[in-house]
């Protein structure tokens, strides 16, 4: 049994380290995953910090990310290894009369013409390595088998060579977006862990340990007004990333805290369709307007 | 200690107890493999058994693999590994033995006001109750949050031992009594003083609206878990979680859905409508292999010495998915219309060329009124006031919309468009003019048709829904989410 850290705190303090600011659950569950050897599979909105969250364990560690992104079309020979064909074709020319086919055989397909992808780098890997395997739900339900021998038992089979068994297990996260179902297959070998968009504390925290020479009030105020516009029906909700964004503009701007005005101009920022910034600066002006009327004076 | 109570309360071992527990979550209809079974049990070893909240989320990381599950998850585990004192009991005969060591109570009685008798909460007068309240509120004030949640279920919720309820009930006569709206004007109001001008603006008006909901939302939470608490001491977990057995968000019928499980299926149709328009896209490029490319070929063959030992292929040019969605939007499919109107909206988000027609017995294009509008009321009100849809008498008539449909649009239909129906085919036993659906199968890519119905009603009635089902592509029963999600699926 790996155990890379002692508690979860230990994970908590580390990742804060790596400026991440994990809440319970999420240092819990990378904990686990070290400790019953399982890969996460992290799942939310975008911008979240799922890619984020294994770079950070990555830093922690002091290990190498491989990182496989995923997309259609995702095959063996781009996830897996490849063998170096061209490589194997001039040494097949070079070769001499004398030799029997047995011999070009065995010496064409060893590890010299072996080229390794990321899934494969993991394995073989001699330092300490994080594997990322990125957006996994973009490819095929048909791909996602690829995948399976490495997730459950850490190896990969390769026919010409024989098995090839992690010489370390390394931390594996797989993020998904949520565009398909994943199969049950995938599903069973990993912890789960849903990412959503921070709560308003822990936003305020994110922006103050990001953003150096933000005030605590201006962080406060960004983080409420970021919460009130993800309550709305919007086509794309901000992310955190756009957060940090907007309040590293408004310290830019040199702002001390957000008047109505500075908010109209930089909600371009937030929110990057023009039909959510129409609904959310009329929201912000005239819902409230309505409340003004009802309200008792 | 009240948070090794989860787990040091019960006298089961600990692998009995996740055993129950996962039966009880298999019975909800949350799909749980043996071998995440053992993995929980391997994750509980690893974390301190003292901590409630590690407890939760090392079984949520093994057993709940799908977000929408969570809440049914979080349910029932707080019934399962609620902390069962004898406080709780409803039965008043039965003598508390920790009376004297209600922690809650104490700090309770600490936040009172010095010189208003202070022998304990239970004197206090509902108005000091509701000032407490409102300090708490204004100031975030956790701790006293929660006893004052507590002592609000005492007092107002008038819970019965024995009475099989799932707790609905308690908790409205709780939030009755506890006048919330006022609470909030009363917050609002002091926001606003505690400006100089005793104005907010617009702005500012509507964060501390949020904040205060958010606060609110905060007590009703624990109100709610208060009394589920009291609940599970007096009837036990299994009893509960039978009470509160409810089907998974993607199993409720459209046609019997609450105002809430609507507001859920909705913000589950965006995923479903954005898996659909991936999977026609990839259906597209899927035969990705077009002609061989000749050029490219050569080009590559240079690095194997002048063999062609890799073909190269053109990329055929993708064409974009052109939809037309046609629904029925009567009587006898309102509660379903709503929906469709839904996904229709949905669908005209996620795919750039999509025309929507709605009908009755006369049929009318709305696509306007979806793609001028981001607001989905806005766009289901003029659909239902502006839309023309009636003929003669305002009862479905198939045969006439379609003729409609086919005489001013057929011409628009081309090889690349996907139609899809939605309706129960419930045709009041007008002419059924089904060579129209036959020839829009001829020329369009695909026809398919979707119904509301449960499959044992099809073709009883006046519902004909075989005849037309048997010149489109497809026909699917799609009462539920699940149902959606396996026709989006089936496409590929």
């Amino acid at each position: 049994m790996s155990e890379r850290f002692e508690s979860v705190d230990t994970v908590r303090n580390g990742l804060r380290g790596a400026s991440y600011l994990a809440d319970e659950s999420i240092a819990g569950v990378v904990f686990l995953a070290d400790r019953l050897e399982k890969p996460v599979l992290v799942e939310g909105p975008a911008g979240t910090g799922k890619t984020q969250l294994a770079k950070s364990v990555a830093e922690m560690l002091g290990a190498r990310l491989i990182r496989l992104q995923c997309y259609e079309g995702l095959d063996e020979s781009k996830a897996l290894y490849e063998w170096n064909y061209k490589k194997q074709l001039l040494r097949i020319q070079s070769e001499d009369e004398g030799s029997t086919w047995d011999d070009v055989q065995t010496d064409i397909f060893s590890d010299e013409f072996l080229l390794t992808r990321p899934l494969l780098e993991a394995i073989r890997a001699d330092d300490p390595v994080v594997l990322l395997i990125d957006e996994v739900d973009r490819v095929e339900v048909e791909t996602e088998a690829l995948l399976l021998e490495l997730l459950s038992d850490y190896q990969v089979s390769i026919p010409e060579l024989g098995t090839m068994s992690a010489k370390q297990i390394p931390l594996v996260f797989l993020t998904s977006n949520n565009t398909r179902e994943l199969s049950e297959a995938l599903k069973r070998r990993c912890l789960f862990l849903h990412l959503d968009y921070p709560t308003l504390e822990r936003e305020k925290e994110i922006v103050l340990t990001k953003v150096p020479d933000i005030n605590e009030r201006l962080a406060e105020q960004v983080a409420r007004i970021v919460r009130s516009i993800r309550t709305m029906e919007l086509k794309k909700h901000p992310s955190v990333s756009e957060t940090l964004d907007w309040a590293r503009t408004l310290v830019l701007l040199g702002r001390e805290s957000i008047s109505e005005e500075d908010a109209r101009q930089t909600v371009n920022i937030l929110l990057k369709y023009q039909s959510d910034i129409d609904k959310a600066t009329k929201d912000f002006s005239t819902n409230s307007a309505a409340h003004f009327a009802s309200a008792p004076t | 200690m009240s948070d090794t109570g989860a787990l040091a309360s019960t006298n089961l071992p600990l692998f009995e107890l996740i055993e129950g527990f996962v039966s009880e979550l298999r019975t909800a209809g949350l799909p749980v493999s043996l071998v995440e079974n053992i993995d929980a049990v391997e994750a509980v070893r690893e974390i301190p058994l003292g901590d409630r909240d590690a407890f939760k989320y090392a079984l949520a990381a093994t057993l709940v693999k799908n977000q929408s599950h969570w809440k049914t998850f979080e349910t029932l585990f707080e019934v399962y590994f609620s902390i069962r004192g004898a406080e709780y009991l409803l039965d008043p005969e039965a003598e508390s033995p920790f009376g004297d060591l209600d922690l809650d109570e104490l700090d309770f009685a600490g936040e009172q006001p010095p010189g208003q008798g202070g022998q304990g909460a239970g004197s206090i007068t509902p108005e000091e109750m509701a000032e407490l309240l409102f300090q708490a509120m204004l100031n975030s004030d956790q701790t006293l949050m929660k006893a004052i949640a507590k002592q609000a279920v005492k007092r107002f919720a008038g819970m019965e031992p024995g009475r099989p309820v799932g707790g609905t009930y308690y908790l409205y006569r709780t939030l009755r009594n506890l006048d919330l709206d006022g609470l909030m004007e009363r917050l609002m109001d002091q926001a606003r003083n505690s400006k100089p001008d005793h104005q907010l603006s617009p702005l500012e008006e509507r964060l501390e609206r949020d904040e205060f909901d958010a606060r609110v939302e905060a007590l009703k939470k624990e109100i709610e878990a208060e009394i589920r608490r009291r609940l599970v001491a007096d009837r036990g977990a299994e009893a509960m979680a039978k009470t509160l057995r409810k089907p998974l968000p993607e199993d409720v019928d459209f046609m019997h859905a609450s105002r809430e499980e609507m507001v859920k299926i909705r913000h589950a149709i965006y995923p479903l409508t954005r898996k659909l328009a991936v999977r026609l896209a990839r259906k597209r490029r899927h035969n990705r292999k077009g002609p061989l490319d000749f050029r490219s070929t050569v080009r590559h063959s240079l690095s194997y010495g002048g063999v062609p030992a890799e073909p190269k292929f053109r990329h055929k040019h993708p064409s974009k998915p052109e939809i037309m969605v046609i629904a029925d939007i009567s009587g006898s499919v309102a509660a379903f219309a709503r929906f469709t109107l839904h996904l229709v909206y949905a669908i005209s988000n996620q795919f750039s060329k999509v025309r929507s027609f709605v009908f009755i017995d006369g049929l009318d294009e709305v696509t306007d009124f979806f793609d001028k509008t981001d607001d989905i009321n806005d766009a289901v009100h003029r659909v239902n006031t502006e839309a023309d849809v009636v003929w003669v008498d305002g009862h479905s008539d198939y045969g006439h919309a379609f003729e409609v449909f086919w005489e001013n649009h057929g011409q628009e239909i081309t090889a690349k468009t996907t139609i899809l129906i939605l309706g129960d085919a419930r045709n009041n036993y007008h002419a059924s003019q089904s060579w129209i659906v036959k020839e829009m199968e001829k020329k369009a890519r695909k026809v398919f048709w979707l119904n509301p119905e449960p499959k044992a009603y099809w073709n009883t009635g006046d519902s004909i829904v075989g005849e037309y089902g048997a010149y489109t592509n497809g026909l699917f029963e799609v009462r539920t989410l699940r149902h959606l999600e396996k026709f989006v699926d089936n496409l590929a």
